[in-house]
């Protein structure tokens, strides 16, 4: 039984290029999410179009250009330029004051200013244009506060829980975990056993004195400890490099990826028993298992927003509620009682997918 | 030219028989396409709120009436204490909180500054931050209306006022932004996996020995494993674009042959990509990994979830190097904005250089001698 | 004699570091001869067969075959060379015929030509019936003999067969041999690598690698005589155990 498992690792690790992928993905990945990609917006380039270029205008440039959200990228002349500038995608945004703003404001008590955003990508401009808006407002306040008494203003405090500033790698951390655990656990083992196949040494294997079983555990073991080393790597780059905190209990934490591993593996034993070929294999884990798991995880996108349909699929997700557990421990550092519900879906997956790996892989064999 | 015909007619025949490429080349695209642009959305809506209301006023149930009567909010009843909602928090039947202090109406009556408490679930930081804004400018509205009440003289706006428009997708659907980048991803996928896998399996199965001693040319054979798979991915393309048309009704504003156009001097760059890691690989499995590794990364980088001005310098210099990053943004350009050649004729000239480099590279790096 | 060379190796050698596969090969082969090229596993062979054909560069010596020089003429010699390699490496998931019109096609004959000797090579073969039918559901000395078909399809003045036999039936051997022997009438050259004693006894002439070097080359007749055995069976075993 060593011997066997000792040469599945004798395989698993002679291989250099499969090394550095199984072990370099999961960092390039975590510091990618972590210091690349955010969904905030900063830095938007926008363009002014400024019809009357009088000091309240200007002032309500430099409010928009020191806030830190924008960079003026041109001085518009006329209306006809703007199309041009989206064309060219240099800018997200227009900003229009109408002729004699000033004047018309002390006047007539007010003004107006256009926002044109290019909203082909609607969540930015929602954001851009929510804050100039707010820029615009806070100055409008300012103006009135001048003019009238103001009896009020309820100062509103907002709090942001768990997520203080606003990290979009607290996001990613959990989903980057199931998707490693799930791309070596289940993906690896079944290609593996596959191979076994293919090459004809799964014969070799089975008329040898080793029971099935025996035969299975040799086959996954390197691959129960790879995807701890894994997980190990990625909560202690979530810890020192991006100062991710760990509320709840670590113990608990590995339980639980524990489980959710030896589901992915029984997944993959089943995914093996069923094809007959590595490529297979790999279209059934591709499109079986990784693109829902990182679609229809809440990995990326919140299942609350999705169609109702694609919510029952996402229900058969065991990455779902791994994922659920995950943050719970990390973020909210809640225990057992908030997510036994969770735990118990993941339960019951497990014993299902070993069922019926077994039951497959027999049939296999008889 | 004759010679390269032969080699196109046994990679079609080979392609076309494989029963298991044709639902890998067609069927499985369109489910992405029809199943991502449902589930890649940020959208928030249906934000779920419990009220913490110490106050129990008039003032507060109007409030609370503003949020309840707001399509964005889901109002979820009221807790006791602010502990007790924190509680529904944690096990996440709820997202925010809104805390309303004790003499909340008292205090605006007799002019101090009363306060309100948003607590937000903030693991999703972009979702929270949105949640947040929303609550917050639904109080400035109200706190607004109260100034208006007080001062009959004051107009019922704010003296400036800001209108946005929003051009291109005035309804603000996400979908519309999606697709036209989801298309990318689909022709990137299967061109580069398709094409990466086809010239190892030729070394996995033996047969590239006997090429290897026939008088073919490299250009010759690579041109034969390029053209077939960059002609499926260009009907990938045209499907996506009909189901685009016809599913979500998102018509290509600009040029159609400039899209294509563009669209195979991107391919050519994808699929040199998919050859020159298979020319370094020996199984279909490293081949599979290496393209996947490089693919996430591509992707993740493009733009095509999160925002590429928002990212760090480094960040968006590595995209330099990214085809797929310009083609989504040309992409997005032609279909959603009719953007012509000349407002994208940089990242265009970037794209045929990539193309070029790779594809000579992917030649040289093809031995027929070992 | 000189022009009657079809392949001319003078002084070859090939290192992979400092590992010599082949030390100092001289030999020459007649047009239309039939040449076997033995050894153990390990001996260099497959090395000095893959020079030959044009996959790989010889580190010094000279090599000729079918008038070319193969270390600057790689691609004009393969227009005049056959090869069948030992690993079956013809398309499975193709039909008999489209193998046939591939690689005539790529070795530029016209599509009449390639029709002609299709035809032609499977009435030999009595495979006609069978053009249509995927490779991968024929036995495998049936795909030897299209592997060896295709090889010559494009009349090569020299073709190189590594171990063309191995893994397939007595019978299946000798129609292998006498397509062989047919072929050579026809003045092809036949350079040929084996494992069977046997068919070492078919060749006219056969020489004896050992850790890169050739140990013995002659007539299978004069080998016997001169280790004064009776058998090349009993040839080969004295050159190993001289070697160990």
């Amino acid at each position: 039984m060593w011997a066997f498992i000792k040469k599945e690792f004798f395989h698993i690790f002679r291989d250099i290029r499969s090394m550095v992928i199984l072990f370099g993905m999961p960092i390039a990945q975590v510091l990618l999410f972590g210091f690349a990609i955010t969904t905030d917006i900063k830095d938007v380039n926008i363009a002014i179009l400024d019809n009357s270029k009088d000091n309240i205008t200007m002032e309500l440039s430099n409010k928009l250009v020191s806030s830190g959200y924008f960079i003026l990228n041109d001085n518009l002349k006329s209306n006809d330029q703007i199309e041009a500038a989206f064309k060219r995608g240099d800018i997200k945004e227009v900003v229009i004051f109408e002729n004699d703003f000033a004047k018309k404001l002390k006047k007539e008590g007010k003004a107006n200013v256009q926002l044109i955003l290019d909203a082909s990508e609607p969540n930015t401009a929602n954001m851009i244009s929510a804050y100039t808006s707010g820029i615009i407002n806070t100055y409008s306040l300012e103006l009135m506060k001048k003019s009238f008494k103001m009896p009020v203003s309820i100062i509103t405090d907002t709090k942001m829980l768990y997520n203080p500033e606003l990290k979009s790698v607290y996001m990613f951390v959990p989903g980057v975990i199931t998707i490693i655990l799930m791309l070596v656990s289940a993906m690896m083992t079944s290609i593996s056993i596959t191979r076994e196949k293919e090459v004809g040494t799964m014969e070799a294997i089975l008329v040898s004195p080793l029971r099935p079983i025996q035969i299975i555990l040799g086959k996954v073991a390197p691959y129960v400890i790879l995807s701890f080393i894994n997980l190990i790597v990625i909560l202690l780059l979530a810890k020192f490099v991006f100062a991710m905190p760990m509320y709840g209990s670590l113990i608990l934490l590995l339980l639980e990826s524990i489980l959710f591993i030896v589901m992915a593996l029984a997944l993959g034993i089943l995914i093996s028993a069923i094809s007959k070929s590595q490529q297979q294999a790999m279209m059934l884990s591709m499109f079986g298992l990784l693109l829902p798991t990182i679609l229809l995880s809440g990995f990326i996108f919140p299942i609350e927003n999705m169609p109702l349909p694609l919510q029952w699929v996402s229900h058969i997700m065991p990455s779902k509620w791994f994922i659920i557990i995950l943050k719970n421990i990390m973020l909210k550092g809640v225990g057992m009682a908030y997510f036994w519900k969770e735990t118990l879906i993941l339960f019951l997956m497990t014993t299902f997918f070993i069922v019926m790996s077994v039951k497959k892989f027999k049939l296999r064999l008889e | 030219m004759r010679i390269i015909l032969y080699i196109l007619q046994k990679e079609f025949i080979q392609v076309f028989r494989d029963k298991t490429m044709l639902p890998i080349i067609f069927v499985i695209p369109i489910f992405q396409l029809l199943i991502l642009s449902y589930t890649a959305t940020f959208e928030i809506k249906n934000v779920n709120l419990a009220v913490v209301d110490h106050d129990k006023s008039v003032m507060s149930s109007k409030i609370i009436s503003k949020f309840s009567g707001s399509a964005f909010f889901n109002f979820k009843g009221n807790a006791t204490t602010y502990d007790e909602a924190v509680l529904s928090l944690k096990r996440s039947e709820i997202d925010q909180i809104l805390v309303i202090e004790q003499n909340f109406e008292k205090n605006l009556r007799s002019g101090q500054s009363p306060h309100i408490q948003i607590a937000t679930n903030a693991i999703n930081g972009s979702a929270a931050s949105l949640m947040s804004a929303y609550a917050s400018s639904i109080i400035a509205d109200f706190n607004r209306e109260i100034i208006v009440d007080e001062n009959p003289t004051a107009n019922v706006g704010l003296p400036i006022n800001a209108q946005p428009t929003f051009w291109y997708n005035p309804e603000l659907n996400y979908i519309t932004y999606m697709v036209p980048g989801i298309l990318v991803l689909l022709v990137t996928v299967i061109g580069m996996f398709l094409s990466g896998m086809n010239l190892v399996k030729e070394k996995e199965m033996g047969t590239i020995e006997q090429i290897n001693v026939t008088p073919i040319k490299k250009y010759q054979f690579i041109t034969g494993k390029l053209v077939p798979f960059w002609i499926i991915a260009n009907v990938d393309l045209a499907i996506g674009l009909l189901i685009a048309y016809f599913v979500f009704s998102i018509p290509v504003v600009g040029s159609l042959p400039l899209l294509f156009g563009v669209s195979s001097v991107y391919l050519v760059a994808v699929l040199s990509l998919g050859l020159l890691v298979s020319t370094m690989t020996n199984t279909m499995q490293q081949s599979m990994f290496i393209s996947w590794f490089l693919l996430v990364i591509f992707i993740m980088m493009s733009g095509l979830f999160t925002p590429v001005e928002s990212m760090p310098q480094w960040a968006q210099n590595i995209n330099y190097i990214n085809p797929v990053a310009y083609f989504i943004k040309i992409n997005r350009m032609i279909m959603l904005k009719g953007s012509g050649f000349a407002d994208f004729h940089k990242e265009f000239y970037m794209l045929l250089v990539y193309a070029v480099s790779v594809l000579s590279f992917a030649i040289m790096r093809y031995r027929k001698r070992v | 004699m000189e022009e009657n060379n079809i392949i001319v190796v003078e002084g070859l050698y090939k290192k992979f570091g400092s590992f010599v596969a082949n030390d100092n090969l001289n030999f020459t082969v007649r047009k239309g001869e039939i040449f076997g090229f033995l050894g153990a596993n390990g001996a260099g062979k497959t090395t000095a067969i893959k020079i030959l054909s044009g996959l790989s560069k010889p580190t010094s010596g000279k090599v000729i075959v079918a008038g070319c020089n193969v270390k600057h003429e790689a691609n004009k010699l393969k227009k005049n060379i056959g090869y069948m390699s030992q690993r079956f490496s013809l398309y499975d998931d193709m039909t008999v015929k489209e193998n046939f019109r591939f690689y005539g096609g790529i070795y530029g004959l016209s599509a009449k030509e390639i029709k002609l000797k299709t035809d032609h090579l499977l009435r030999k073969l009595d495979m006609v019936e069978n053009k249509d039918v995927l490779l991968k559901k024929l036995p495998l000395g049936w795909k030897q003999k299209l592997a060896f078909s295709v090889a010559v399809m494009h009349d090569p003045a020299v073709v190189f067969l590594d171990e063309p036999t191995g893994g397939v039936d007595p019978i299946t051997r000798r129609q292998f041999w006498e397509m062989i022997y047919e072929k050579s009438l026809e003045g092809t050259t036949i350079f040929v690598t084996t494992h069977y004693m046997d068919e070492a006894e078919y060749c006219e002439r056969v020489s004896i690698m050992a850790e890169g070097k050739i140990e013995a080359l002659d007539t299978p007749a004069n080998l016997k005589k001169q280790f004064k055995v009776e058998t090349m069976d009993d040839v080969f075993v004295k050159i190993a155990r001289k070697e160990s």
